[in-house]
């Protein structure tokens, strides 16, 4: 309906203008193409995601230095959904019908981007999630940019079960209490099943969105690593709980030799607010590191604190690129590159145009995006933290690696198809 | 490398771990190290590296000891097949301990994991038994309380015979114990064993385990004495989780208490239904960051002691906050408690967007003073953190405060009076209305005293208050409104009884726990823990 008024709108423009057909179509349609960033600006998730905004700002603003997509300027359109999950809905129809953006970079949550999923499937729009996540979700109108278990969670116990990485036996699953921390946990104990861990070696823990007293929590953690046998911590608490929680650990004298925790929502950003000294050694495993050397790393962190210092960002001198933020940047200069070869921002053009794109990212490698099942090869990387909040790559794999979003270790998986129904 | 060369090495090792370690105290000259010993630091191979470190424990060389150190602070680096060590601007060769100058800058740093760290440390806590300073003695000692293999059986053997401090004395003599467990000899088994059982490591445990097994240990004495050990432990270890589950329920309970204090005056003894609470905790936290950046930018040097200055600064300013709401709004609405209820409340948006226009969205970072991080080891394994025990006191002295302030000043007795009876405190000369307006900017004040608090120990954000406002209600109403010891003894209460329930069954349940306990003691005790007992009460 909306694309035939508009159809019927610049029509009349191009019959008024007397031009010589029908072939300059979207070049009447405005003079610049409008883009939306869904991010959380205040709430429990704003010290996560509000770098993700401004690397999307900045990205877009590279684009548009060298000449926009089509030749049109991107426009950026910003909303806050403030960490309130139907919030996040509520923009997205907001961004869709009101500013008509042609596509949406943003969410971070699984649960805020499980409430927006519905209304991109509803008004056929297109959306680029940039987390890691817990698969176990495959929708037509969603590219997903962040890793999906097999790049990141499974990886990352693997190695706590190698000799380097501490041979552990016992694991604690720690997290926060939603969606992403239980499906990855699933998954996990499937995983640790299929190893040969018993269920009385794995301990699971959840606990509410901001949560602040990890006392009892880590207490627990102590007891239950006193048992005998190594054990390890693998933590998916998100958002600004992990301040305390990591003051806790420091605090409580847990150190990495003794309990290594491995994190999959922890980077160098939430880690700007925490004294990494007695946290020396716990993990994190991610497809991108801000201490990885290579030249498009080094341009990506220049082009960041540049960006920081001239919109005189919140101490704008210690700012820090993470692995979503990687996500954000690969995910709109692909798009780019998808509006470009598609020369439509018609969203089914796009889809179809983004199979197989490719891209030199940050990470130092060539990801591309699947020919059918939306998401990133993309390699792995596990850090250590160091003294200065950053992370020193101890393990990686060789190359790129294709994302499952159905895992294996959940039953009936095997049975799904590796791309969206309705493509 | 030839067989000639590893057997070189090999020898070299033999004479290093056996005869150097006899001469350690008389190594007070640096000796240098064998070049070949350091080599395999720098390789790729993790088995490698940890055999190197091993060895360099054994040395008992002081320059052993500081490239072990450089090693663990990523500090150690290798160019074309040297190591050498940075100290500062400085560069030093990691074999002889010269200075190298200038500092070549081509040197790639070695990085290490953590299962080579482990290793790193134990090796520095061997070498460091024999350090003349007895707090860097005790403190290699606990070091080496967990990962101690049989091979530092002689080296911890002449550590403990040379060793004079008791403390000092009884960690290695366990950590020694923990070596010969392995023994072929049976006494020496035996008496390890039996000296393990004055352990309060759960570590010891998964060691006497085993050895209660006939299947594991051939001798029965040593089986019998293993058994006496492991309960002595486990009893130990038991006491150990209860007080530290006391502890935090403690802990938990003073925090509760400081942000409900405030509360208990504002609304306990004024009847001022104050939904803003929450953000006048949010005003002291506040506070304390801007201190804290006063520091930071114009007293560096200081910048640990911000926290004291930060007490006043806090409580000011929130009181300030406080008398602006009394004289702008609340003033106009006592004996009104809905009204009171919904200004309040529109109140708390307002300070909650101001801080968000002033300050950001984004929480603020606060760093824990130095001389509030870390903890006391109680037991080994059981570390009470510094920082809970500085608000457990702060929370006792923000009590006395009050109760002072109450019960021994004239404002005190002027707030009662008033409280008790209105009209009666007007006639006999007390100015009823300015007295309203001191005893809200207290409360306020007191709430600013509890967001430096919470500043500690939380995320400091402009919807920080909101996470504390139904705690407060909660320790307020189930004391007895108008009682600060009911306060007090519902925040305590409620501290350990969630935290024991949090050990349980998890802190999603135990919060919903916990209110449903309240609702069901507000229905059966209206009046709180405690009542106020008299005529007042019925008007």
């Amino acid at each position: 309906m909306q694309s035939r008024r508009l159809f019927i709108k610049t029509s009349v423009v191009a019959v008024a203008l007397a031009a010589a057909g029908i072939t300059a179509l979207p070049a009447f349609a405005a003079d610049t193409i409008k883009v939306g960033i869904l991010h959380s600006l205040s709430g429990t998730m704003a010290i996560s995601e509000t770098a993700l905004k401004e690397t999307a700002l900045m990205t877009i603003a590279e684009i548009n230095a060298k000449g926009g997509v089509l030749g049109k300027k991107l426009e950026p359109v910003v909303v806050d959904p403030a960490s309130n999950w139907p919030l996040f809905a509520e923009k997205a129809r907001q961004l869709l019908t009101q500013d008509k953006v042609a596509v949406t970079f943003g969410c971070w949550t699984s649960v805020s981007r499980k409430s927006v999923n519905p209304v991109f499937k509803e008004l056929n729009g297109l959306l680029f999630y940039p987390v890691q996540y817990e698969g176990e979700e495959l929708e037509k109108n969603v590219f997903y940019t962040g890793a999906a278990p097999n790049q990141q969670a499974i990886p990352a116990v693997e190695y706590l079960m190698s000799k380097d990485g501490g041979s552990a036996k016992r694991f604690v699953l720690l997290g926060t209490d939603y969606v992403y921390p239980r499906t990855t946990n699933k998954i996990l104990r499937a995983f640790l099943h299929s190893k040969g861990v018993k269920d009385e070696d794995i301990m699971e823990e959840y606990t509410p969105f901001g949560h602040s007293d990890y006392q009892t929590i880590i207490a627990k953690i102590k007891k239950f690593a006193g048992e005998g046998k190594k054990t390890a911590v693998v933590s998916t608490i998100n958002g600004d709980s992990n301040v305390p929680f990591y003051k806790e650990l420091g605090n409580a004298g847990l150190k990495a030799t003794d309990v290594p925790v491995v994190a999959f929502s922890v980077g160098e950003e939430e880690l700007r607010g925490v004294d990494t000294k007695p946290l020396l050694g716990h993990l994190a495993a991610w497809n991108y590191f801000e201490s990885l050397k290579n030249p498009q790393n080094t341009a990506f962190i220049k082009m960041y604190k540049d960006w920081a210092k001239k919109n005189n960002l919140p101490k704008a001198d210690t700012v820090v690129t993470n692995d979503p933020m990687e996500a954000t940047y690969i995910g709109i200069h692909m798009w780019a590159q998808a509006v470009e070869k598609a020369k439509s921002t018609d969203v089914d053009k796009v889809i179809a145009a983004m199979a197989g794109q490719k891209f030199k990212a940050p990470s130092g490698f060539e990801v591309s995006m699947d020919e059918k099942n939306h998401h990133l090869h993309k390699p792995v990387f596990i850090g250590e933290v160091k003294g200065d909040g950053q992370f020193n790559v101890v393990w990686k794999t060789p190359g790129p690696v294709k994302a499952q979003p159905w895992s294996p270790f959940i039953p009936g998986n095997d049975k799904k198809k590796d791309e969206p129904e309705g493509k | 490398m030839t067989p000639s060369r590893w057997r070189f090495e090999f020898t070299m090792t033999r004479y290093l771990t056996r005869f150097l370690c006899l001469f350690c105290i008389a190594l007070t000259a640096r000796a240098a190290l064998d070049p070949a010993l350091l080599k395999p630091l720098a390789a790729d191979d993790a088995d490698k590296r940890i055999a190197a470190i091993q060895k360099l424990g054994a040395t008992a060389n002081p320059e052993a000891a500081l490239v072990l150190k450089a090693l663990n602070e990523d500090n150690l680096y290798v160019a074309s097949g040297r190591l050498y060590r940075l100290d500062g601007e400085r560069a030093f060769d990691a074999a002889s301990g010269d200075e190298i100058k200038p500092a070549p800058d081509n040197g790639e740093g070695i990085t290490i994991n953590n299962r080579v760290r482990g290793e790193v440390a134990n090796a520095l806590a061997a070498l460091k038994l024999f350090d003349p300073d007895p707090a860097v003695r005790l403190a290699s000692a606990m070091e080496l309380q967990s990962g101690v293999t049989p091979e530092m059986a002689p080296l911890l053997a002449r550590a403990l015979e040379k060793e004079s401090e008791a403390r000092i004395k009884a960690l290695l003599t366990l950590a020694h114990a923990e070596a010969t467990l392995g023994d072929k000899d049976t006494a020496v088994r035996l008496a390890a064993v039996q000296a393990l059982g004055a352990s309060a490591n759960p570590n010891t445990r998964n060691l006497l385990t085993p050895l209660t097994d006939a299947a594991n240990e051939p001798a029965e004495q040593v089986r019998r004495a293993a058994y006496a050990s492991l309960s002595a432990v486990e009893s130990r270890l038991a006491l150990g989780e209860n007080v530290g589950r006391v502890f935090t329920g403690i802990s938990l309970g003073s925090i509760l208490l400081l942000a409900a204090l405030g509360l208990a005056i504002t609304y306990g003894v004024m009847g001022v239904i104050n939904m803003a609470h929450g953000e006048l905790l949010m005003v002291g936290a506040y506070a304390t960051y801007l201190v804290q950046t006063f520091f930071r930018n114009h007293l560096p040097a200081q910048v640990d002691w911000y926290l004291p200055a930060a007490i006043p600064v806090a409580f000011f300013s929130a009181a300030l906050v406080g008398v602006v709401l009394e004289r702008t709004v609340i003033r106009w609405l006592y004996g009104r408690p809905l009204e009171t209820l919904l200004a309040t409340w529109g109140l708390s948006l307002i300070l909650i967007q101001a801080a968000r226009v002033l300050f950001g969205a984004q929480n603020v970072e606060l760093a824990n003073p130095s001389w509030m991080s870390g903890g006391i080891e109680l037991l080994p394994g059981m570390v009470l953190p510094l920082n809970r025990i500085f608000i457990i006191g702060f929370s006792l002295f923000v009590l006395s405060l009050v109760w002072v302030l109450m019960n021994k000043t004239r404002l005190g007795m002027f707030v009662r009076a008033v409280t008790q009876n209105r009209a009666m405190a007007g006639c006999v000369g007390v100015p009823t209305s300015r007295i309203d307006t001191l005893a809200f900017a207290l409360g306020a004040g007191i709430a600013g005293l509890g967001g430096v608090a919470l500043s500690q120990i939380a995320n400091v954000g402009p919807d920080m208050g909101q996470g504390y406002i139904v705690d407060s209600f909660m320790v307020v109403v189930l004391g007895g409104v108008g009682q600060l010891a009911g306060a007090v003894w519902a925040a305590l209460g409620l501290g350990v009884v969630s935290k024991f329930l949090e050990g349980w069954v998890g802190a999603v349940i135990a919060k919903i726990a916990v209110l449903v306990f309240i609702i069901v003691f507000i229905q059966k005790r209206p009046q709180g823990l405690f009542a106020f007992k008299g005529r007042f009460v019925e008007n």
